[in-house]
Parts: C-alpha cells; structure tokens; sequence
C-alpha cells in the first residue's frame, strides 16, 4: 500500500484580526531568527545582543525617552503612508517631505520675525505645506502624465538632499555657525518643549496620536476615506462609481506629504533647533515609515504600535554600536528582513494549508 | 579645448558611465517583460558592487570580482524571485525591501572596506587601427574596456531574442497574459524566475563595474540611486532593449553635460541634477505611457496563481 503526503490549500476570503496578529508576529520573530546570525558572525551572542538591546531601548528612562523621540517622525510619517497605500498610491517620498517640512520650518524660524505665541504654530502650517507640496508633485505628475509614483517620489528625496546640502552651504548657513554647514540656532521661541530631561518634544508627539485617531475615522467613517479604499481596492469599480483619480491622488499625498512635513517640524524645532545636514536631521525615518505602515496593515491606529516597537529597534541601534560595537547600519538589515518576512508571510492570511495522510 | 574633442571627451565619459545603466536596465527590461516588477535594482547593484571589489581586492584579478558581482546580483534577485512568484508577495514591497536588505548588509559587510584602493582595474583597451576612425575611432575605441564592448554587444542579442525567437516570445507571452501561456503548457513560474535571475547577475555585473572600472573603490551607498535611475530608464525605453540603449547613453550624457555648467551652479544643486533628469525623461515620454501604457507588459508586477484569474 503507497502512502502520499499531500497538502490541501483553501482561499481564505477574510483573515481574522487574530490571525493578522499572529502572523505578523511570527514575521518578526522570523527576522529577529535570521538577524541572530548576523551577530553570530561578528562573535556577539544573539541572546546577549537582544537583552542588550531590549534592556537599552526599553528598560531604563533614558531609553524609553530615546524610543519615544524616534516614534514621533515614524507615527507621523507612517500615519500618513497607511492613507496613501491605501488608495495604493506608493509614496516612497516621506524622507524627502520630511525634510522638505523641516526646510519650511526652519524658513518660518529663521527669517518670519514672527512674535511669539503665532511662531510656532506658523512652523507646523509651513512644514505641513512644504512636505504636502513636495507630496503633490508626483500625485500631479502620475495622475496628469501617468508617470510611474514609486520613481518620482524616490527621486524627490535625492531632489530634496541636495537642496537642503545646497541652503546650508550657501544662502542659508548661518555666520554663527563658525564654519560649519548648518544654519544659526533657531530664536528660543521657536524651540518646541519638551518633557523634562527627555529629548520628547511632547507637541508633536500629540499631535501625531490625534492625528492617528483622525486618520483612523476618516478611513473608516467618510465618504472620502471610503472613496480612497475603492481606489485600492477596485480600481476598475471606482472608475465606474465616478470617483476622481485625481481628487483622491492629490487627497493621499496632501494627507501623507504634509504629515511627514509636520515631522520634519519636529525633528528641527524639537531637537536640533537648526537646519543641518539631511541625515542629521532624518536617520531614515522616512524609509523606516514604509514598513511602520506595512506592519500596522495600513490601519492609521495600529501605527501607534508598530511605531514605538520601530522606535525601540532604532534606538537598539545606538545600543549595539555603543556597547557592542557593531555598525548602526545592522538596523537597516533587520529592517529589510522585517518587510521581507512579512510580505512574505501574507501567503498564510490568504491561503489555509492542511496537510493530509492520504492512503 | 576645441569644439571637436570636447564633444567626443563627453561622447566617450557618456559610454563609460552610461554602461552600468545600460546593463541594469537590460536586466530590468527582462525581468518586467516576464510580468515581475523588481524594484530591488539598487539593492543587487550595490551587493554587486560590495563583493566584485573585495573579491577584485583580495585575489588581485578584477575580472573575478566582475564575475563574483553577476553571482551575488544572480542570487540576491532569487530572494525576490521566490517572494514575488512563488510566494505571490506585493512585488512593490519586496523589491523595496530587497533595495533596503543591499543598502544595509552590503553597508555592515562594506566597514574597514573603504578608501581601500584596488591593485588592479579592468585593463583599458585601446584599438590603433580604429581609433583613427574620425570623431567615431576615440569615442569607441581609446581607453574604454571590454564590458563596455560586451554591453554593446548584448543590446542587439538581447532584443533579438526578444523579438526574434521561442524564447522571447515565451518571455513575453507569461508577461502579457500568464493564463493563457499556461494553458499552453509553457511553465509561467519557471520563465518568471529565469528572467529575474538574468536582471540579478546584470545589475550585480553593473555594480561591479561601478566598483571595478568606473570608480576602483568601495564607498558606502556607492551606487546613490543608479538603480532606480534604471527603473526608470525601462520605462522610458518602453520595456526594449534598443531603446534602452538610447536611453542610457542620452542619459550619461545629460549627466555629464550638467557639469559643464560648474562656473553658473553650486555643486550640491549639480549633484541633483541626475534625479531632475530622471523625472524629466519620464515626461518626455508621459504621452507614451498615458496613452495605454504603451509597451507595458499587461500583466506587470501581477503575480498569478493558475485558476484565479
């Protein structure tokens, strides 16, 4: 008698939120797995590492404070992507409309002459405006002259490099700054506070959550947000609905552009209180966004979470270059075998795999 | 200078850096004409780039390091390969996390590696009798090297197959309408990885020949957004190897041009300028790509699964 291992798959029409969960968690567990052996080569044991890691990115205030202040510009720019992947608008651009919001920002702070209580606020209007219209070039572009959006928006953040190299070594680097290329120190009213003894600049942080919940509503509950899912859902059926490519392109990346400018806001007015350098003021939050809003299924709430746990393996980062001495870049590794095992894993939320003895 | 050898001065630099491009979008024009969408060029390139210079470094032979960058570009791209077929992943995320993984592993493999210089670059050949050739004779044949040459080469037989045998056919049919190439019996997933494989070790041979030949050096993110200038390069060749070639080539040469500009324009707002032209090509030929997408391969970047259409 012949006995054949077979296996049976079914489609599965809706996975269950538990299911998603679970799923994604085993994604990061598998890359964690994988990323292990990485610290195996350069002699650190993988379990050491990631206590290491755990114990400086969440285990003492200082590294709590650390994760919170690289959550704020991952929420924010990951909120507004989940907006714009949903309409499958694929906004690669958040690093460059960060940093195009921190340009604005530091304009307004620089030269505005604006008093006091209208300074701060004018920041955030500017940043938002300069991420959105960085954002709204390439919805413009792909959906007046078809050009391919993952292209443009690349190249907007190279675009956007170079700009900010180009005002801090020219127009706008500051006679203070002795040298150096950044400009002069933002006036003390343009400083956003933060919690004390911590680098959280609680403004934006607030912001981001309110935001979080907005966007999350108005997926859910508007007819806008319900015109953005039959976009990426049914594109074909939006067409005969009558719902505008173009009102809903320009609505994703005003939305997506303008909130990664609000955190180029906060990265110059929270912590450097200058314009400097594009990967001082953007460790690749930008880029890191991208994943935040993967892993959190393009839900603007779970954001929230997907987020801070970014934030933490970020700062793990500084962890294993300060007490292990491995580069920084390990992070950028982790955080493509991160995307990879979670796209990778969405073969198990659409199919069911039963394995049967068959006789 | 007089006009004459400053045109073929940049003519000749245009060949030098337009040859990597023109590898990586040869590539690319084959993966997305199988229906695959790898958006992970600049990832393999870089990987490419990593591992031809240090095999080039340590066995002092820079044709094996070329030879090491089309393996490690080769099998880099099977990773995406077996998330967005076999797998049926989205091949937007799975390329970018390709880009992502390259940029990092090849940055934490890449440290001690930098401002190492090579022992030997890829030898310069130069043919006295053709470069006598007027104006042609020291754009072609002064100083370039053999990769350029087999770039060349590789154009017309890369669309010959294309368009001119089975093969190509094949190929195109599994992008354009996988049902139907498999209800003809042609193995949809096989051709597929077949032809990223082929975009991996060109990209990988186009990363070494940046760390090589173009540039004999190892810097961390050397390649600065050369892959997607390549992704875009397929676009505006309309997925053929010809126009690819054209492509390229025009495309070396703005960059180049743009430096002449120096005296007029800062160097940071220079060092933008390949990005700027990259969206501006685009355009150029938005009223090809608006007007149904013209030369796209219909099925790209849709994975399938037989039966479900």
């Amino acid at each position: 008698m012949k006995r054949r291992v077979g296996f049976n798959v079914e489609r599965i029409p809706i996975a269950s939120g538990r299911l998603v969960f679970f799923v994604s968690l085993l994604a990061i567990l598998a890359a964690f797995v994988v990323a292990g052996i990485f610290f195996q080569i350069y002699g650190v044991s993988p379990i050491k590492a990631y206590q290491l890691i755990l114990r400086g990115s969440l285990g003492s205030r200082f590294g709590i404070a650390e994760t919170v202040r690289r959550t704020i510009p991952l929420l924010l720019c990951g909120v507004g992507l989940t907006i714009a992947f949903r309409a499958l608008f694929w906004n690669i651009g958040a690093e460059g409309q960060l940093l195009m919001g921190a340009v604005a920002a530091a304009g307004v702070a620089l030269f505005s002459g604006l008093p006091v209580p209208l300074l701060l606020p004018a920041m955030f209007i500017g940043g938002f405006i300069g991420g959105a219209a960085w954002g709204l070039i390439p919805a413009i572009l792909k959906v007046m002259l078809g050009l391919n959006d993952v292209i443009t928006t690349l190249m907007m953040n190279y675009i956007a490099i170079y700009f900010i190299e180009w005002l801090i070594h020219g127009p706008w680097k500051g006679p203070t700054a002795r040298g150096f290329a950044y400009t002069d120190t933002f006036p003390r009213s343009a400083w956003l506070p933060t919690i004390y003894g911590t680098r959280i600049h609680w403004p934006t942080l607030v912001l981001g959550l309110v935001l979080a919940v907005i966007m999350y509503l108005m997926v859910t509950r508007t007819r806008s947000g319900f015109e953005i899912r039959v976009i990426g859902e049914n594109p074909n059926a939006a067409r005969f609905a009558g719902i505008s490519q173009l009102k809903t392109a320009l609505l994703v990346m005003l939305i997506s552009g303008g909130f990664a400018g609000l955190a180029g806001v906060g990265e110059v007015a929270g912590i450097h209180q200058r314009l400097l350098g594009p990967t001082n003021i953007s460790m690749g939050y930008g880029y890191t966004a991208i994943i935040v809003a993967w892993l959190a299924r393009r839900n603007p709430l779970a954001v929230i979470v997907t987020s801070l746990l970014f934030g933490a393996i970020m700062t793990g980062g500084d962890v294993i270059k300060v007490s292990l001495g491995l580069p920084f870049q390990l992070i950028n590794v982790f955080n493509g075998l991160i995307l990879f095992f979670l796209i990778g894993s969405e073969i198990l939320l659409r199919y069911r795999i039963s394995f049967l003895l068959r006789r | 200078m007089s006009w004459e050898t400053w045109i073929i001065a940049t003519l000749s630099r245009s060949i030098v850096y337009g040859t990597p491009l023109l590898l990586g979008t040869l590539g690319e024009i084959y993966a997305e004409r199988s229906g695959v969408l790898n958006l992970g060029v600049e990832g393999m390139m870089i990987m490419g780039a990593y591992f031809a210079f240090t095999t080039a470094y340590i066995t002092g032979n820079p044709w094996l390091g070329i030879l090491m960058g089309a393996v490690v570009g080769g099998a880099f791209s099977l990773i995406h390969a077996f998330t967005s077929v076999t797998l049926k992943a989205n091949q937007v995320v799975s390329g970018l996390s390709l880009t992502m993984l390259g940029l990092g592993l090849s940055g934490v493999l890449g440290r001690g590696w930098e401002g190492k210089p090579l022992p030997a670059s890829l030898p310069k050949i130069t043919v006295s009798s053709l470069s006598k050739i007027p104006f042609l004779g020291p754009i072609l044949f002064e100083g370039q090297n053999l990769i350029v040459y087999l770039t060349i080469l590789l154009v017309p037989l890369l669309w010959y197959i294309l368009y001119r045998t089975r093969i190509g056919i094949t190929i195109r049919s599994v992008g354009e309408s996988p049902a139907t190439a498999d209800s003809l019996g042609i193995n949809v997933d096989r051709v597929r990885y077949i032809c990223v494989f082929l975009g991996g070790i060109l990209a990988g041979v186009a990363g070494g020949y940046l760390s090589v030949a173009y540039r004999p050096a190892w810097t961390e993110g050397m390649t600065a957004g050369t892959g997607w200038i390549v992704i875009a390069l397929t676009i505006f060749a309309f997925w053929n190897p010809a126009y690819g070639m054209l492509g390229a080539y025009l495309f070396a040469a703005l960059y180049h041009l743009s430096y002449r500009l120096q005296p007029w324009v800062s160097p940071e707002l220079l060092k933008a300028m390949p990005y700027i032209f990259a969206i501006l090509v685009l355009i150029l030929v938005s009223r090809g790509t608006l007007q149904k997408r013209m030369g796209a391969p219909a099925a790209l970047a849709l994975p399938y699964t037989r039966g479900e259409e």
